[in-house]
């Protein structure tokens, strides 16, 4: 084998996924006029920052071999805590930004303590985790409440000027939290050990890595992301209400898998993750440029276009394990019936 | 030995469907106590009504999918796309029905676009071609079921809001009503549909070896198929069948509120039915299954929902309540929990191989 294929075949999928953006983005500035513009790029990064966020932390649960299906439910909760302190109780942002940030992370520590140490099903505990905060919301209150406070209109309004247009604080907020998260992954030992429980939980123990603590951390980490993204899509909607971002959670785990992150685990990029969200973005925006498209041809196109990646990974992975796995030796556990 | 009744009741006592109906007969003694009117049924017209009867006719939109999610969940597998199914299946009876009032020489007629055996034999077909199409992901293609299964979830909604134009399909043909609301021997008819449902999946997986063969495949599929049994086939047709029943639910669904929501059909139904699976007593990681288990717990969630309703919390709070049993459920069937529990209790590590 030559050493460059090797290289080749890591970044495979996330070549897909940058060549795929692009392919998305070149057809729709040939087809709609003004959609290849600074403004166009900059609005596709303040209407998803939320949802790269969320991304994020997903990438890392599921780069650990996990799934969290609680990311977009903490959103929700996030905004509420935040909504009601601050109409209700008057309370300073100052408080209630760290005391949101708190709640989302505890909430994951909980999560991954259970998964941990009683070893349920991450599946089952993080879908208790998604009742139970969704069903907060709604003991605050069932309606939706419309955020006035000062500061947070500031945030909301204002504008940080770049080359041909602006961004909003949340982009700040996204691209800090993308390099943030590229040096967790990729540059530390937390990290590395991340990648090795994904990989192989089993050698991970072996090898003596911290395993039971950066799983816990993990959760923890993807609570923290989900409210930090919360905090982000408050400042963006400026309310709080319990069907905020209904189902996001599978547009995260969407974008994550679109970004070459493989749901066995181990094996993925927190870059192709951010571009599995620019993917979801763009097929938004084109059916908002379309202007005659139905809304449910986004799902049926993003349902298309995760069937493809997801084939295309699962066949390369299973040429992968055939050629480097030996003919398969007969294991008859027991007797036959 | 079964004539003894001490014997029988020992085996009841040790069978997987012992601890869920115990959690369901103390929910309906919570109910006794505290709910007025509760346990009251009367008969109107011939046909029996009240807030028991109100629950198990309820139950049968989640028990009839547990009971194909079972089989499912028993070759290690998962289906997340059922609730999306269940949209599907409603919407396409929906557009095939349709059906008017039409008034000849005074009398009402109720006119189908198509005869309503068709209208159902269609919504099954698409479902059972949605459920092939996830069994297809699986066993031919080898994606993870959860992520398979993901792909028709987040697509389906999307096949459904095309179906139904993206519109809430008003359903105006009385026969058609029957399947949610109609009254059989005073009990209502989707009771009947869910029993069976769950006898004949009984018969035919308990009565031949096609139980023990879902079975082993959750257990170990390699050594399934050196034993001379192909997953392949048993997995590809229990997705089928659980997207069937799915699209059996659906069809109750669309018949009882009389219309077809593509958006909102089925909402969460798929988080529900696995639950119900989970509280049965069938484990996530496959093996042995329980089929009579699936549906108490699926009766066990619809009294657990409709006792938030009657306690007069709100009903959204059912939510937190739900988050609790989850939690619950999962730390009871986890292993180390247990040991932990048999190691406080006894004093000493578990010896015996379970």
């Amino acid at each position: 084998m030559i050493p460059g294929m090797t290289l080749n075949r890591k970044y495979l999928p996330i070549l897909v996924t940058v060549s795929l953006f692009v392919l998305l983005y070149g057809a729709a500035s040939v087809a709609y006029p003004y959609f290849f513009s600074f403004r166009v790029f900059y609005n596709l990064l303040i209407d998803n920052s939320y949802l790269g966020i969320i991304a994020i932390g997903e990438t890392f649960v599921i780069l650990s071999g996990g799934i969290d299906l609680s990311v977009a439910s903490v959103i929700a909760m996030t905004s509420m805590i935040s909504a009601v302190l601050l109409e209700h109780a008057h309370w300073s942002p100052a408080v209630v930004i760290p005391l949101a940030l708190a709640a989302g992370s505890t909430l994951g520590l909980i999560m991954g303590s259970l998964i941990h140490f009683f070893k349920t099903p991450p599946f089952i505990t993080t879908l208790g985790g998604l009742y139970l905060s969704r069903g907060v919301c709604f003991l605050m209150s069932i309606d939706s409440i419309t955020i006035n406070n000062k500061f947070y209109r500031g945030v909301a309004e204002a504008r940080i000027h770049l080359i041909g247009g602006f961004v909003s604080v949340n982009v700040l907020i996204f691209v800090a939290v993308i390099i943030l998260a590229i040096i967790l992954a990729h540059y530390t030992k937390f990290g590395r050990v991340v990648y090795a429980i994904g990989g192989n939980e089993q050698s991970a123990v072996l090898m003596g890595l911290p395993v039971g603590r950066t799983k816990v951390l993990v959760y923890t980490l993807s609570g923290f992301t989900s409210a930090l993204a919360g905090v982000v899509f408050t400042f963006y909607i400026l309310s709080g209400y319990g069907l905020h971002v209904d189902g996001m959670e599978l547009s995260a785990i969407a974008a994550t898998v679109m970004g070459g992150t493989l749901l066995t685990g181990g094996v993925g990029y927190i870059f192709g993750t951010v571009f599995g969200t620019l993917i979801l973005g763009t097929i938004n925006a084109i059916i908002v440029f379309q202007g005659t498209l139905s809304s449910w041809w986004t799902r049926i196109a993003i349902g298309v276009l995760m069937f493809i990646f997801i084939a295309f990974q699962t066949l390369l992975a299973g040429r992968e394990a055939r050629k480097s796995a030996a003919p398969p030796k007969v294991q008859v556990q027991g007797s036959g019936p | 030995m079964s004539s003894n009744p001490k014997a029988l009741l020992t085996r009841f006592a040790s069978s997987k469907l012992f601890w869920p109906l115990v959690i369901w007969a103390l929910l309906l003694l919570y109910n006794l106590a505290f709910t007025k009117g509760f346990m009251s049924i009367e008969i109107r017209e011939g046909n029996l009504f009240g807030s028991l009867i109100d629950i198990l006719k309820n139950s049968t939109q989640i028990g009839i999918i547990a009971i194909g999610l079972t089989l499912v969940i028993a070759t290690k597998g998962i289906d997340v796309s059922v609730g999306t199914v269940v949209a599907i299946g409603g919407a396409m009876a929906a557009y095939l029905i349709g059906g008017r009032l039409v008034i000849v020489n005074g009398v009402q007629h109720y006119v189908s676009n198509v005869p309503m055996v068709l209208a159902i034999a269609g919504a099954l077909g698409i479902t059972a071609v949605c459920g092939m199409w996830n069994g297809m992901l699986v066993t031919r293609i080898k994606m993870q079921p959860i992520v398979a299964t993901l792909i028709l979830m987040v697509a389906g909604r999307g096949v459904a809001q095309l179906i139904t134009s993206g519109q809430i399909i008003t359903i105006y043909y009385a026969p058609y009503f029957f399947i949610g609301n109609g009254h059989l021997f005073g009990l209502p008819f989707p009771v009947y549909i869910m029993v069976f449902m769950l006898i004949l999946t009984v018969i035919v997986t308990r009565r031949t070896a096609l139980g023990l063969y879902i079975e082993s495949i959750g257990i170990n599929p390699t050594a399934s198929r050196y034993a001379g049994i192909k997953p392949e086939t048993y997995v590809f047709w229990t997705y089928a069948f659980v997207s069937i029943c799915a699209g059996i639910s659906g069809l109750i669904v669309s018949s009882n509120v009389h219309s077809a929501d593509g958006n909102n059909a089925g909402r969460l139904f798929e988080l529900d039915a696995i639950l119900a699976v989970v509280i049965g007593g069938t484990s996530l990681n496959g093996g042995k299954f329980y089929l009579g288990g699936s549906v108490v717990g699926a009766l066990i969630i619809q009294t657990l929902t409709t006792t938030i309703y009657t306690t007069g919390v709100a009903p959204q709070a059912a939510e937190v309540v739900k988050a609790v049993v989850v939690f619950l459920v999962s730390i009871l069937q986890s292993k180390s929990f247990r040991d932990l529990v048999f190691r406080t209790v006894t004093g000493r590590r578990r010896v015996a191989v379970q």
